[in-house]
């Protein structure tokens, strides 16, 4: 089998094919463990079921609204963590008083749950629409500013040594090489890291929320409504994997001097 | 002629987890106006030290650089620099590459495209104004740094070897196109290699250097006329300083080598 050289490309056919067969694969499992009623309804409903659920969902109980305040909110996390992280990032790549300043302290701080700071983001934010921003903001803070770090720190000082050569002062540094060289790192960092808020939402939505996608599976809980729960589930799958499509989008409109496979 | 640049008396120690290694020990040279220095050597004799101690990029442990009687004291943009890795800014198009060090120093956009016009002519790039480096080949690279350099019209062109990751075909092409490209403004070039046949094909004046510490062993002038062709290589004033310059190189690689065993 010549696909099964490592590393070796396959045509673009059989990787979608390859693909579509995961997902069938998945549906025919499930359609299979719940047509043949092997799995009771409550533990898990029947494909058609969940569609049914979607529709009544969206037609009679707002989901369409519940999934704006989830985004809203994790939007909202995001980006102040992003407006803050990149920024710091950028600057601990660059100057090692940053790091030494800010990495220890931060590297400490991100192995602490979120989740488990949600009694003090009560205590001292209330049960308001800030508390469960604060919830995002430092599920993805922490990580984001070190990764960012990370990217910047790659700049090759060749390039760097280079733009001194050319008359580029000390600080200009910053803008004519260290950032156009990251962005490309920067844009790939906040892609992944958006991805883990939305990990967040529901842990964000547990306490206090009358609305989001989190509010709505925990309210399904006590009802026992499985199909609503897994229709939350799949909703937040669906956003995570349109938001991981418009950044790659954006990356490569943004970056059309990358070469093939992010070389250089 | 005129001392264009003065290395006088320099050294360099470099701390590496408490050891002190000398990169560079008591080297003093001049550069006249208008030469092309080369500085041969075998692997980490300093001689890139050299170049980025004269570009500002490194400080001098003790002595001093002299350009134009000014005391250097940081990179700036009358040495320009083009280096053996490949530095062309990936974001930035061929053309926008060129004119890289214009834009830098404030020049308006027209000024700025007639020069870097007139360098991608040179090149032999026309055409690829709009390319972006990851889609040149190596030696395209390394003409356009050269273009970006001599765009900015420095004082002194600094080559670390420069033509040292290329194959030995395009190697050839690099130096002839280099050298035409020089005829047209005898720029002061301090051109580091360590390839014999390159020292001597491009230089008017060639420093041999120990091994480690590196200092100036051997001064060496060339004895052929400007301007450069190839078949230059074949004729005996060539051959006789090769086997000059190779017996010196050759008693330093030995000592480089039995040091490391």
């Amino acid at each position: 089998m010549k696909y099964l050289v490592p590393k070796a490309d396959i045509p673009d056919k059989l990787y979608i094919t390859l693909t579509a067969l995961s997902f069938a694969l998945l549906l025919a499992l499930w359609s299979g463990l719940t047509y043949s009623g092997f799995v009771p309804v409550l533990f898990l409903p029947a494909p058609d079921q969940i569609i049914t659920s979607a529709i009544t969902l969206f037609a009679e109980f707002n989901l369409f609204d519940d999934i704006l305040a989830s985004v809203g909110r994790v939007t909202a996390g995001f980006v102040l963590a992003a407006g803050i992280g990149v920024p710091l990032g950028v600057l601990m790549g660059s100057l090692k008083v940053c790091e030494a300043f800010a990495e220890p302290l931060l590297g400490f701080i991100r192995y602490m749950p979120a989740s488990a700071f949600i009694p003090l983001f009560i205590l001292w934010l209330g049960i308001g629409e800030s508390e469960k921003v604060a919830v995002i903001f430092f599920g993805t803070f922490f990580q984001l500013t070190l990764m960012i770090m990370d990217v910047t720190k790659n700049v090759s000082q060749a390039l760097i040594d280079t733009a001194y050569t050319l008359g580029v002062s000390r600080s200009a540094v910053f803008w004519r090489v260290i950032l156009p060289s990251s962005m490309p790192g920067i844009v790939d960092t906040l892609r992944i890291t958006f991805g883990w808020a939305w990990t967040y939402l529901v842990v964000a939505e547990i306490v206090a929320a009358s609305s989001g996608l989190g509010h709505m599976i925990m309210q399904s809980q006590r009802f026992l409504k499985t199909s609503h729960i897994i229709v939350g589930i799949i909703i937040i799958g669906v956003i995570g994997i349109l938001i991981d499509v418009f950044f790659k989008g954006l990356y490569k409109k943004l970056f059309p001097w990358m070469g093939k496979g992010g070389g250089v | 002629m005129t001392d264009k640049l003065v290395i006088d008396n320099v050294s360099k120690i470099f701390s590496d987890k408490g050891q002190q290694v000398t990169a560079l020990q008591n080297t003093s040279f001049t550069v006249t106006q208008n030469e092309f220095i080369t500085i041969l050597g075998p692997s980490g004799c300093g001689k890139s030290t050299i170049l980025k101690i004269i570009a500002g990029l490194e400080e001098p442990s003790s002595g001093k650089v002299l350009l134009d009687g000014r005391e250097i004291k940081g990179p700036g943009s009358d040495r320009g620099m083009v280096f053996q890795s490949y530095t062309l800014f990936p974001w930035l198009t061929v053309q926008q590459n060129i004119e890289f060090g214009l834009d830098v120093a404030g020049k308006a956009k027209s000024e700025r495209q007639d020069i870097a016009r007139h360098y991608l002519e040179k090149i032999g790039l026309t055409g690829f104004e709009n390319a972006y480096p990851s889609n040149l080949s190596g030696g395209m690279k390394q003409r356009v740094a050269i273009a970006r350099a001599l765009a900015n019209d420095p004082q002194v062109l600094l080559m670390d070897e420069p033509f040292g990751a290329l194959d030995a075909q395009t190697r050839t092409v690099m130096q002839e196109l280099l050298l035409t490209v020089w005829e047209e403004s005898h720029k002061t070039i301090l051109f580091v290699t360590h390839d014999v046949d390159e020292a001597i094909f491009m230089g008017d004046t060639i420093y041999v250097m120990t091994a480690r510490p590196g200092k100036i062993k051997a001064r060496l002038k060339v004895p052929l006329l400007r301007a450069r062709t190839y078949d230059m290589k074949l004729a005996d004033s060539f051959v006789d300083l090769k086997k000059q310059a190779l017996e010196l190189i050759r008693e330093e690689s030995w000592k480089t080598a039995n040091s490391n065993m």
